[in-house]
């Protein structure tokens, strides 16, 4: 279980600003959710945690270490503790379900194989895909390749995991079952989990706490139970999902009636 | 004034930008080349992409190979036949085909079909997020997917050339010996005294290596630095082949006057 602490985060893309001096605080072994309206740079904000990407300015520690000062080596070190689910699965397509979660295993560590197999079964089954495991990922549906990904994310134990868009386009029941099993994998292990979502009922069913996240800023904070009753326009209109607001209905353009006649 | 004021900005700005890939292609080599081996590990994977990119060029090789080698009989002997010297067809054949043909239409056809493979697939990985979640793992992309196919590149490239070179000499026998009738002592025993294995075959190899080297190291950058969409992929794949065809046809130049002593 780390915490991890985002300090003054600002970060920019091609001029456009995606954070503005944003603190938050992740705690251990909490469910904390990333909220915002598409395009608020939620899945940027994982990628600042991954140290995929670097920052303008501002620092993330992840545990206690400033992931961006790290060595590359130190990095790849880090990055064993961490876990993530990203939105499209991103499975190796020239490996089978059961060597895609193997994969970690092998790369990371001196088991044996019959130490693997008993892994990876185990990890398959808390997914409930231990029969699927001869399967290519070509022939699995988005939520089971979502579930093997989760297996795959967990296979070395991490201590942070952090899970990119888990329900977007899922059918009811497939996302039933990856919200139970974040709950379960939170409760059971006590990984330190972020979520980044804008399925509000879903998310606030399983958090502990959400950031809410608009124009480059935190524009709410706190338990589901605040959050849901907070007053601000911006916290309103994405909670209750209002068409319009302090997020327009309309990209910015010219006047109407004038671009229409011109 | 303002004109050729914004004309050289535009200029200076696509030089920064062409000096910017340079720079970056070249350290992505230095990172690709210079690490830490891992024999156990890396050893598996270099025989898949070796199979990948080597044997799967295999055929393309060889039937290119042969009609190369079959038009450069049927030319020859035309020509030669005009000049009464239809027992230097042997040797017109294997010297064409060792010193230019081989290596250089070997490339050519590599970087066609190995090359824009392998461009295709480590941008369709890059755009599937598969390299991140490498990274997110703690495995390096570069040291998982990019050096063994490298490395493949590097080394199947003169087997090829070899082959082809060999199958191109049959080719032209074909033609010369079994269908036009030359004298097969004369178009074998000419071409064993004209060529030489240091000054003909070896100039082959080398720039086979130059090449497979120059076109393998162009395809896994264009994959690895492709903007991650469908019409990147595409862009890359294209930049691949034009790249790496202008290359190979620069570099055979150069590598020629080098190796006959011209320079």
């Amino acid at each position: 279980m780390i915490p991890v602490k985002i300090n003054h985060l600002s970060f920019s893309r091609n001029s456009h600003v995606v954070f503005n001096d944003v603190n938050i605080s992740i705690d251990p072994g909490k469910v904390t959710a990333i909220m915002g309206p598409s395009g608020t740079g939620k899945t940027t904000l994982l990628r600042l945690i991954g140290a995929q990407l670097r920052p303008d300015a501002g620092q993330i520690l992840v545990g206690d270490q400033d992931i961006h000062r790290l060595s590359q080596k130190e990095l790849y070190l880090a990055r064993r503790k961490m876990g993530m689910l990203f939105q499209n699965a991103a499975l190796f397509t020239n490996l089978s379900v059961f060597e895609n979660v193997a994969f970690p295993l092998r790369e990371h560590t001196q088991l044996s194989e019959s130490m693997i197999r008993r892994i990876v079964l185990m990890k398959l089954q808390a997914v409930g895909l231990r029969g699927a495991r001869d399967l290519m990922p070509s022939e699995l549906s988005g939520g089971m390749s979502r579930r093997v990904a989760l297996a795959r994310a967990i296979a070395l134990d991490p201590q942070l995991i952090m899970y990119d868009e888990p329900f977007t386009g899922q059918d009811p029941i497939s996302m039933a079952v990856l919200v139970k099993l974040i709950k379960d994998l939170n409760t059971i292990l006590g990984i330190t989990s972020v979520i980044v979502s804008h399925d509000v009922p879903e998310t606030s069913s399983i958090s502990d706490y959400i950031y809410l996240i608009s124009d480059g800023k935190v524009a709410g904070k706190g338990s589901p139970a605040e959050v849901s009753v907070d007053s601000s326009p911006e916290v309103k209109q994405f909670m209750h999902g209002l068409p319009d607001g302090v997020v327009p209905f309309h990209y910015p353009a010219k006047d109407y009636r004038e671009d229409i006649l011109s | 004034m303002m004109k050729i004021m914004n004309r050289l900005e535009r200029l200076g700005s696509s030089g920064l930008t062409i000096c910017g890939n340079f720079g970056r292609c070249g350290i992505f080599l230095l990172r690709t080349l210079f690490r830490k081996p891992r024999f156990k590990k890396s050893f598996p994977l270099l025989i898949d992409a070796l199979y990948f990119v080597g044997v799967f060029s295999l055929i393309i090789i060889v039937l290119s190979g042969l009609f190369i080698g079959m038009v450069v009989g049927l030319q020859g002997y035309n020509t030669l036949n005009k000049f009464g010297a239809l027992a230097q067809l042997g040797q017109l054949i294997a010297l064409s085909v060792v010193r230019e043909l081989g290596p250089v239409v070997t490339a050519l056809l590599f970087a066609g079909r190995a090359g824009s493979a392998l461009t295709a697939e480590i941008g369709l990985m890059k755009t599937t997020e598969q390299l991140s979640s490498m990274e997110m793992m703690g495995v390096d992309p570069l040291w998982r997917v990019i050096s063994p196919r490298f490395w493949a590149g590097f080394i199947s490239m003169p087997v090829l050339s070899c082959i082809f070179s060999a199958v191109a000499i049959y080719g032209g026998y074909l033609v010369g010996v079994q269908w036009l009738g030359i004298d097969a002592g004369s178009f074998w025993g000419n071409m064993q005294s004209s060529v030489d294995f240091y000054d003909d075959v070896m100039q082959g190899i080398i720039k086979s290596f130059v090449f497979g080297f120059v076109v393998t190291w162009i395809a896994v950058f264009q994959g690895f630095d492709t903007v991650p969409t469908a019409e990147g992929i595409s862009r890359a794949t294209t930049r691949t082949v034009v790249y790496s065809s202008l290359a190979i046809l620069a570099l055979d130049f150069a590598l020629t006057s080098v190796l006959i002593g011209g320079w």
